[in-house]
């Protein structure tokens, strides 16, 4: 394995992470939200996470046996 | 947004290449050497490698051709077709998501503690059977139904199943998966709990580490809240540590003052879950069970990983048979009935699991970017559980048989001393001396390990040997033990707080048909009243579990067991039936042939359990010989008192009711299927489907875990065509490997 291969790994791994934390998903959304409103002021990230997280508060998941 | 004018679908090249054909030739072997060891062996011992060696050999054959034959040929996905999730965004729910990201979010909800707690107590008929029905239920039923269930609901926007079955079937078999849904999430409930009682009665150092899971929980949840919002990953480094330091300090406790606070009776555990389970679901998610997600989810995952690496490291011999006398004459301590259909019964998760239909019809299909993608996120998903599923065997079996039994009969047959212990597991036909049994308890540092029932003491004590065979040695047997204690409990928890959510809506939904201030979710009176009656309804079994003399696992589990596999029909009911509507009649046995399965297992399950004449196996004729020396005043063996009679007596009424009102159910739902198959076979035309328009889809993305050759060049193409090489839709990278500007940005 070179060097540039476990470079790669490890920035594929915490790129992975992130993801499925959920925790880039405010970047997300503000680029969304740049992209189609450029105008419009963009939430701050505690408004955005607490407004997400409230929401699962009326959406029940599902945990499996 | 990419822009990709045309798609075509990916054209599989290099079919003959030699190259694929050794390969695929090699792993063939290698699945087939290792079931030809399993399943010749006999009197000589085995090692567990030969039992991953045979699944992973399986999964592979049956992932790669089976499962791609289902996608193209029955399903018929088509990446050039919008998902919902790319055609609904709204950045909540429909969200185009990665698949190898969605994988992992749709693992962590279809696995728990199932596939750990089914095989353990399965073992009790050898480590064949168990294994046989992990791995070929998973690749012909379980994987099938997972990923069909996916792909339809991903066709109808995301439709749950119920709403499917409402849909497709009619409303009869509509309030008949309802029905299902909601009972098999009340016993599920009662049953996992009961497993955490029998993993933490009368162990403080068990009872100290999960309690302390609630304060960390909420320091985590306070913090992401108010302290660094959204920050998760540096939240669950912050959690995990603590909660390793929580279980080194049960150690602590345990050998302190503070010991005897935290040695529970079974009875006030139950008192204790009930109320966390009801203050758990009326909170606000943040405060409690979204931190907790976060670290059952993470330690899931890793432990996991770590026995996988660690059985193959310590290579461990199994010391069970591979099969046991208690296959054919169904006198098993741990659960009665012979090997057809019980085995098939206790191992649900793992193989068949009809819970996993509801996940498969809930988040995930409103998430997928590709239709072909279904392949690795439903069926690949399932086959990992399966997975685990056999490592649990392999961690049960690896016990000598002797202490296996001490641990696992009910109570009542053990009676309370290592010496009742040893003589009970003598006349069962196998030996262990008091001693060994108090070695082994104080080599984990728990006062006893007699009756120890629930499956989580067991694998607990196996995995704490093969942890401790590279990691750290005897010395740490306590600390591995007390960590698979931990890792259990918590991700049941979890499973409690939310199930017990999802129940709530459920109830507040259905009586808001009827009484429209009960469907408001924030509606307090009506959110606690919900609450308390779905806690008490499992509340009620937990408690009858605990306190029935003749073991509650043994009675509850194939009850459990049962009413997932009552779900699975239903699922795989509405499977067929969408087969045959989409004129596939010639493919319908792809979910048809489980089906049948599924059914007869169940129903003769259900049949057994209702009328056998054998009072350890017939749930009324228990009634009826219990209830009858009740009359004459007699106390019969293991109960102790009148009370405990009478006891019996009303459990056998309630499970046994039960075990009738399941298999009525799946009788209504198939009954009312076959009419609609008639209908649709009987007209030769076909009918209308209730699919969500076609659109042209405008993502590129791949379809398994690593990207083929066919795909990279699509990409590049797309890639060249917009100026941006290496960036999907959403700024996903496209490639396995995440691109600068996409992963890059803060």
């Amino acid at each position: 394995m070179t060097g540039g291969e476990l470079r790669r790994g490890v920035r594929w791994l915490g790129w992975y992470l992130r993801e499925v934390s959920g925790e880039s998903a405010y970047d997300r959304y503000v680029a969304h939200a740049r992209a189609e409103h450029p105008d419009a002021p963009v939430p701050s990230r505690r408004e955005f996470e607490r407004g997400r997280m409230d929401e699962r508060d009326s959406r029940p998941e599902s945990r499996c046996c | 947004m990419t822009t990709a004018p045309t798609t075509t679908p990916v054209e599989p090249r290099g079919r003959r290449d030699p190259r694929t054909i050794a390969i695929w030739t090699a792993v063939a072997l290698v699945g087939a050497i290792a079931w030809a060891v399993l399943a010749l062996s006999r009197g000589e011992n085995v090692n567990a490698v030969w039992l991953i060696a045979a699944a992973l050999g399986s999964y592979a054959i049956a992932y790669r051709f089976y499962a791609r034959w289902i996608a193209r040929r029955v399903l018929g996905v088509d990446d050039r077709r919008a998902t919902p999730a790319e055609r609904l965004n709204n950045d909540i729910d429909y969200q185009p998501t990665d698949r190898r990201v969605l994988f992992g979010h749709h693992f962590a909800a279809i696995a728990g503690a199932g596939p750990l707690v089914g095989p353990v107590l399965a073992a009790q008929m050898g480590y064949l059977p168990g294994t046989i029905w992990i791995i070929a239920g998973v690749i012909f039923a379980g994987a099938v139904q997972d990923m069909v269930t996916l792909f339809f609901s991903m066709r109808r926007d995301g439709k749950s199943l119920g709403q499917m079955a409402r849909e497709e079937i009619g409303p009869i078999g509509g309030v008949a998966a309802l029905v299902a849904v909601f009972s098999i999430m009340i016993i599920l409930l009662a049953v996992l709990a009961l497993v955490v009682v029998g993993a933490l009665a009368r162990s403080p150092w068990g009872t100290f580490s999960i309690a302390m899971t609630i304060p960390i929980a909420f320091l985590m949840g306070f913090y992401l809240r108010v302290i660094r919002p959204g920050r998760v990953l540096e939240t669950t480094v912050i959690g995990v540590t603590l909660l390793l330091l929580a279980i080194v300090a049960g150690g602590w406790v345990d050998g302190s003052s503070w010991a005897e606070a935290f040695t529970l009776s079974p009875k006030t555990l139950v008192i204790c879950l009930m109320i966390y389970g009801f203050f758990a679901s009326v909170l606000p998610v943040w405060m409690l069970l979204a931190p907790r997600d976060y670290l059952s989810t993470f330690m899931k995952i890793g432990t996991i990983g770590l026995l996988a690496v660690g059985i193959l490291i310590t290579a461990p011999v199994l010391q069970n048979e591979a099969v046991t006398k208690f296959a054919g004459s169904g006198a098993g301590p741990v659960f009665a009935g012979s090997l057809f259909p019980f085995v098939f019964i206790t191992i649900a998760c793992g193989a068949l699991s009809g819970f996993h239909s509801l996940i498969a019809s809930g988040t995930t299909p409103k998430m997928i970017q590709k239709e072909s993608q279904v392949r690795f996120i439903g069926y690949g998903a399932m086959l990992m559980e399966s997975f685990v599923a056999v490592m649990a065997m392999a961690a049960a079996s690896i016990l000598d048989p002797g202490l296996y039994y001490a641990m696992n009969a009910p109570a009542g047959v053990l009676g309370a001393t290592a010496q009742s212990a040893a003589e009970a597991v003598t006349n069962l036909g196998f030996t262990i001396t008091p001693d060994a049994l108090e070695v082994a308890a104080a080599s984990v540092e728990e006062s006893t390990l007699v009756a120890r029932t629930g499956g989580a003491p067991t694998l607990a004590v196996g995995m704490s040997e093969i942890f401790s065979g590279f990691l750290g040695g005897a010395s740490l047997k306590a600390f591995w033990y007390h960590f698979a204690i931990m890792f259990e409990a918590l991700f049941i928890l979890t499973t409690v707080d939310a199930g017990t959510r999802v129940g709530r809506f459920m109830l507040q939904d259905t009586i808001g048909n009827v009484w429209k201030p009960m469907r408001n979710v924030s509606w307090r009176p009506g959110v606690w009243a919900a609450s308390a009656v779905v806690v008490g309804a499992w509340g009620y079994f937990l408690w009858t579990g605990v306190t029935n003399p003749l073991g509650g696992i043994n009675q509850l589990f194939p009850l459990f067991g049962i009413a997932n596999q009552l779900l699975a029909a239903v699922a795989l009911t509405v499977c067929t039936t969408l087969l045959i509507k989409a004129g596939k009649v010639r493919y319908a046995w792809v979910t048809g042939v489980p089906l049948a399965w599924d059914a007869v297992v169940t129903l003769t399950a259900s049949w057994q359990k209702v009328f056998s004449g054998d009072p350890k196996l017939g749930f009324f004729s228990q009634r009826e010989r219990y209830a009858n020396a009740l009359d004459e005043g007699q106390v019969l063996a293991p109960a102790k008192s009148l009370d405990d009679m009478q006891a019996v007596v009303t459990n056998s009424t309630v499970d046994g009711i039960l075990a009738g009102f399941f298999a009525i159910l799946i009788v209504i739902v198939i009954a009312d299927a076959i009419r609609v198959w008639y209908r649709v076979l009987a007209a030769r035309r076909p009918v209308e489907l209730h699919e969500a328009p076609y659109e042209e889809s405008r993502i590129v993305a791949g379809s398994g875990l690593l990207p083929t050759a066919e795909e990279r060049e699509q990409r590049q193409l797309v890639g060249a065509g917009v100026g941006r090489p290496g960036v999907g839709g959403d700024g996903m990278p496209v490639d396995d490997v995440p691109d600068d500007d996409a992963a890059g940005r803060r």
